[in-house]
C-alpha cells in the first residue's frame, strides 16, 4: 500500500484525514448550533434534522468516511510519535522547546484527549440514538434534543466537554497548518495566509462547539 | 569569569555515558566557547586525564562540524550562530553551563562530544548532486536563472550539515537537511531534470536511517545557525507528491 511506504506518505494520510474531519466539524457545528434555538423550537427542528441525516443515504457513506478518518489518523499519529520517540535523544538539559509552541509538540497527547472524549461521546449520544432506547417528541421523531440537554444539566459534564473543545481547538491550530505543509504548499506567502487562517479557524470552532454545552447549561 | 560545567563524558561507542563536572576560574569573555573547552582540556592534560574530544574544524562558522547540545540548546542560546562563533560574553560569571553531545539514533556518539553524523553524508549520497559533466564555470548569462531564484536556491544551499536541526526535532527528524539540499537543486536548471528521482531516493535513504517523521513544530528553523526554512520541507513533500502522483 502507497502510504504505509514512508513518513511522507503517512503524513500525507494524516493530513488528508485530518482535513476531512477538519471540515466534517463545521459542518457538524453549524448542525448543532440549532441547538441554541428557544426550546419548543429547538426540540422539533433538532429532531427533524437528526432524523434527515440518519435516514440519507449520501450522509451514511460520509460517515463511514469518517470513521474510517478518525481510524487511519489515529494508527499513523500513534505510529509515527511512538516510532520518532524511540530515535531521538534525550539530554539532561534540555532547553529545547524555546525554538516551538506547546501545543504543535503535543499534538499526540491533545490527540488522545479527542480520541478519548470520542468515545465518551459516542456512547452518550451516537449509540443510544441509533441502537438504544429513546422517547419521542410530539412529532413522533426520536427525541435526541432531550438526551442531549439533560445530559449537560451535569456541571462536570460540560467541564468534560471544555477541556476536549479546548484540546480539539489547538489540535486545529497546529494541525490544519500543519496539513498543508505535508501535503506540499510551500509558497512564502499563501503559507503565512494558511497560518493565520488555522488560527483562526481553531479560535472560532472551539468558541462555537464551547457555546453549546454551556448556554444549555445555564439555560436548564 | 569562573565557570562551572557539567560536561557529557563518554568512552567509546558502547559505553554508558555520564555528566561529569568540572571548574574553569580564568575564563576571559573574548574566549569562543570552543577555546573556554581548549582550557579545560589543557587543564586535563597537564593532570594526566583524558582530554575532552569535541567536534569542530574551521572555527568560523562555516564547515558545519562543531556541534554542541549547550544548555539543552543546539548551538547554546545565541541565535543563529554554530558553536564555534558563540563566545563567553554570552554567559555570567558563576554560570553553569551543561556540554552534551547532538543526540539521535542515526547519530551515535563516538566519544564524549564527538558524534558520528555520517547519516548525512549517506542521505546525500543517495542523490544530493547532479549526474551531468557541468565542465567549467558557464558564462554567467548563458543559463536563464532570475535573481530571485538564483538567492533562493542559494539560501537552501547554505546548510552547513551541522545537525542542529536533528538535535533539536522532538522527532529527530532530518527533513530540513535533506530538503534543503531537495529544493537546493530543485530550483536550478541544473538540478531540476533530476528533481523526481532524486527526491524520491533521498527520501527513502532518510527513511531507512532511523530518522523520525516531521510535525511541523519549526523548531529546526529556529536553532539552525544558518537560518534554512521550513518551507524546504514543504517543497520537498511538493516534489515527493510529484514525482509519485
Ligand atoms: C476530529 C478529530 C481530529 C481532527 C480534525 C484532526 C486534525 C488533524 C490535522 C489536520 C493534523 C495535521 C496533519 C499533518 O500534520 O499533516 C493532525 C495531526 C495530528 N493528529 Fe489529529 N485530528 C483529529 C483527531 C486526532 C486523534 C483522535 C489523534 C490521536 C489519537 C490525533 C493525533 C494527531 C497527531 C499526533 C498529529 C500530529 C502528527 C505529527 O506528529 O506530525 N488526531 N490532526
Ligand atoms: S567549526 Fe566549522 S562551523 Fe564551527
Amino acid at each position: 500500500m502507497w502510504y504505509f511506504k514512508n513518513a511522507l506518505t503517512r503524513k500525507n494520510l494524516m493530513a488528508l484525514t485530518g482535513l476531512f474531519l477538519s471540515f466534517f466539524l463545521i459542518i457538524h457545528l453549524v448542525g448543532n448550533l440549532q441547538l441554541l434555538l428557544p426550546a419548543k423550537e429547538a426540540q422539533l427542528q433538532y429532531n427533524w434534522y437528526s432524523e434527515l441525516l440518519s435516514g440519507s443515504w449520501f450522509i451514511k457513506i460520509v460517515s463511514y468516511g469518517l470513521y474510517a478518518s478518525i481510524l487511519i489518523h489515529a494508527v499513523d499519529a500513534f505510529y509515527l510519535s511512538q516510532k520518532s520517540r524511540m530515535l531521538s535523544g534525550q539530554y539532561a538539559k534540555d532547553r529545547r522547546n524555546r525554538a516551538s509552541s506547546w501545543y504543535a509538540r503535543h499534538m499526540m497527547l491533545l490527540g488522545l484527549i479527542i480520541f478519548a472524549f470520542l468515545v465518551i461521546h459516542f456512547k452518550d449520544f451516537w449509540y443510544p440514538y441509533k441502537f438504544g432506547e429513546i422517547g419521542l417528541d410530539a412529532d413522533g421523531q426520536k427525541d435526541l434534543y432531550s438526551l442531549v440537554v439533560v445530559a449537560f444539566q451535569d456541571w462536570w459534564y460540560v467541564i468534560l466537554y471544555a477541556v476536549a473543545i479546548l484540546a480539539l481547538g489547538f489540535h486545529l491550530i497546529h494541525g490544519v497548518f500543519s496539513a498543508t505543509r505535508s501535503l506540499g504548499l510551500y509558497s512564502p506567502f499563501y503559507t503565512k495566509m494558511v497560518k493565520g487562517v488555522s488560527l483562526v479557524f481553531g479560535i472560532i470552532l472551539s468558541l462555537g462547539y464551547l457555546i453549546i454545552p454551556i448556554y444549555l447549561f445555564i439555560n436548564n | 569569569m569562573k565557570i562551572h560545567l557539567n560536561v557529557w563524558r563518554q568512552k567509546h561507542k558502547d559505553s554508558k555515558g555520564a555528566i561529569v563536572k568540572y571548574s574553569l576560574n580564568e575564563v576571559a569573555p573574548e574566549m569562543s566557547f570552543l577555546e573556554m573547552l581548549d582550557m579545560l582540556n589543557l587543564k586535563l592534560a597537564k593532570k594526566g586525564e583524558r582530554p575532552i574530544e569535541f567536534d569542530h574544524d574551521c572555527r568560523e562558522g562555516i564547515c558545519g562540524q562543531c556541534g554542541l547540545m549547550i544548555n539543552g540548546i543546539a548551538h547554546g542560546p545565541l541565535k543563529n550562530t554554530t558553536t564555534c562563533q558563540l563566545h563567553m560574553r554570552s554567559f555570567k560569571d558563576g554560570d553553569t553551563i551543561y556540554i552534551e553531545p547532538f543526540k539521535a539514533k542515526a547519530f551515535p556518539v563516538i566519544r564524549d562530544l564527538k558524534v558520528d553524523r555520517s547519516a548525512f553524508d549517506a542521505i546525500i549520497a543517495a542523490g544530493g548532486y547532479v549526474s551531468v559533466n557541468t565542465g567549467q564555470a558557464p558564462e554567467a548569462n548563458s543559463v536563464m536563472v532570475t535573481h530571485d531564484e538564483a538567492e533562493s536556491a542559494f539560501d537552501s544551499a547554505a546548510c552547513i550539515g551541522c545537525g542542529a536541526c536533528v538535535a533539536t526535532c522532538k522527532n529527530a527528524s532530518a527533513a530540513l537537511f535533506t530538503s534543503a539540499k531537495i529544493s537546493h537543486l530543485a530550483k536550478l536548471p541544473q538540478g531540476k531534470k533530476e528533481s523526481e528521482q532524486r527526491t524520491v531516493n533521498m527520501v527513502n535513504r532518510m527513511e531507512n536511517l532511523e530518522f523520525g517523521h516531521c510535525t511541523n513544530t519549526e523548531a529546526c528553523e529556529v536553532e539552525c545557525p544558518q537560518e534554512i526554512s521550513v518551507l524546504n520541507i514543504a517543497r520537498m513533500n511538493f516534489e515527493y507528491n510529484k514525482a509519485k502522483l
